[in-house]
Parts: structure tokens; sequence; C-alpha cells
């Protein structure tokens, strides 16, 4: 069986359905939401790798490339941003950040 | 031949597992190990299609940064995470049904879509070099200042991180090296007469 574009699309479109869940699934707990925003990114990457190979189109590594520095700098800030929060309120369940409520 | 298709399957079935123990395990400490688990499969699966530098750098980067800390941040946060896992089975029906719409949006665009003819045309044949080596024509050439807006990026992104979490905390005692070496025998020694049998 030969392994084509549209197996690597459903990959994609797989792990992204996973991470959609993952997300709903795990409400409470930011850290889980954090790391499902990951496998999203992931997913569209996969996508834009197989297009970029099955097109033989170098520009969709590069920008898988871009958005793989972008991923890593949002994990880093939120993180920080996390810690922080966790520092100041000493609770990171989502439904306890509700300061800009008004 | 037929070793690509045992390895996309291997490292499919390895990605969607360890995806799905992600977001499912009780533990948000194999939750990360899942995650690591599943980069590491879908390098394998870059490298199937060809695309070697990404696949070295999601090892690196991912695996051996972001994974990483994670890793940190979740072992430092004392969080009560059985509390925070209340509630799965409440948005279990809501979430199963978005991600079933969402699944069923993606496999029609997945299997009905077809290659616009203009698309073949803007395709240039791949050359004999290295993938490595021809990202990083483009990449240096091309792409030269999305690639420097990519290095400002994680310059802020870095600099941000330390100024969220840095704090000076009042009343630690750090070392002054300014007033060390500015202490002289005279400021710094004291000689008393200490008599005898009665101490000071």
């Amino acid at each position: 069986m030969i392994i084509g574009l549209t197996h690597y699309l459903t990959l994609g479109a797989i792990l992204f359905t996973i991470g959609v869940a993952g997300i709903i699934l795990n409400r409470k707990n930011i850290i889980v939401i954090l790391m499902s925003v990951e496998l999203i990114l992931l997913s569209v990457n996969i996508n834009l790798v197989a297009f970029s190979t099955n097109s033989g189109d170098l520009t969709g590594q590069v920008f898988a490339l871009f958005i793989l520095t972008v991923a890593a700098a949002e994990a880093a800030i939120g993180l920080a941003i996390l810690v922080t929060y966790y520092r100041n309120r000493g609770s990171i369940a989502v439904e306890d950040i509700n300061a800009l409520k008004g | 031949m037929y070793g690509d298709a045992i390895f996309f399957w291997v490292f499919a079935a390895t990605l969607v597992g360890s995806a799905l123990a992600v977001i499912l395990a009780r533990n948000p400490v194999h939750s990360v190990l899942f995650l690591i688990l599943s980069f590491a499969a879908a390098a394998g699966l870059f490298l199937l299609m060809g695309a070697e530098f990404l696949g070295m750098i999601l090892v690196v980067v991912y695996v051996g940064a972001v994974a990483v800390l994670f890793l940190f941040v979740v072992m430092m946060l004392d969080v009560d995470f059985a509390e925070l896992k209340q509630g799965f089975l409440q948005y279990l029906p809501i979430g199963a049904l978005i991600a079933l719409f969402v699944a069923f949006e993606l496999g029609y665009v997945a299997v009905g879509w077809t290659r616009s003819t203009q698309a073949a045309a803007a395709a240039s044949p791949a050359g004999a070099i290295a993938n490595t080596a021809a990202l990083g024509r483009v990449l240096y050439t091309q792409y030269f200042y999305f690639f420097q807006a990519a290095g400002m990026i994680l310059l802020t992104a870095m600099i941000g991180a330390i100024v969220l979490t840095l704090r000076h905390r009042v009343g630690v005692k750090r070392q002054d090296i300014a007033i060390q070496v500015a202490r002289n025998p005279a400021s710094a020694v004291e000689v008393r007469k200490v008599p005898s049998r009665v101490g000071i």
C-alpha cells in the first residue's frame, strides 16, 4: 500500500481533532490546555510538510519552521505567565482566573 | 517500498495513541511524557516525508527544550491535579460532539480536495542537494527577513519570560563585591585590649 498525501492529511486531521477535544475536556487544567495547543500546532506542521513534500516546494517547510519558532515562544511566555500567576494567587485552575471579570 | 508503509503506520499509531494519552492521562507529568513521545513520533514522520531538518529541529527544540520546560513547570507548581481533573466526565459529551464535528469537517476536506491547476506550475522539482542544504539556501536568501523576524520573536519571548519570572526578594543576603573590595584594615579590623580573666 502506497503512503500518499491523503494518509498524512488524515493523520493531521486526527491529531487536530485530538487537540481540540483536549482543550474542551481539560477545561480546568491550563497546563494540559497548553499541551493541546502544542498538539494542534504539530498537526498543522504535519499538513504543511506533507504538502511541501508532495508538491516539491520548500516553502511549506520554511513556514513549518516559523511555526515551530512561534510555538516555542508561545510555550515559554505561557509557562512564565503561569508561574507568575501561581506565585501571586496560589492557584492555576482556569475558573479561578477571573480577576479581569467586571 | 513496504518499509515506508510499515514505518508510517508505526509512527502514526504511536502519534495518535500518545496524543490521546496526553489529553486523557490523570497525571500531568504523564501527559508531558506522552507529549515527548508524540513529538518523537512526529519527527519520525517528518523523516519519512523527507523533511530531515524539521525532524531534527523537532527532536532538539521540542523534546529537548519545550517539553522539558513543561516538565519543569508541572513538577515545580504544587497543584492538586486530582481536583483539576474533576468535571472531566461532565465535559465529555460536548467535547466529543465538537471533536466529531471538527473531525467530520477535516475528513471531508482531506478526502475531497483537488489540486489547483496553477499549483503544479509553481512547484519546483527537488534537486540533488540534501533537504537541510536546500532549506538553508532559501532560508538565508529568499526568506532572510522572515528569518530575522523569527529571531526577534524568540528574543522577545526570552526577555519576556525572564522579566515575568524574575523577582528580587527583600531581606535576602547578597554579595556586594564593591563593598567587599572597598574594605580596608581600619574599617574591618578592631583591636581591643582584653583584660585578663574578664573577657570582652
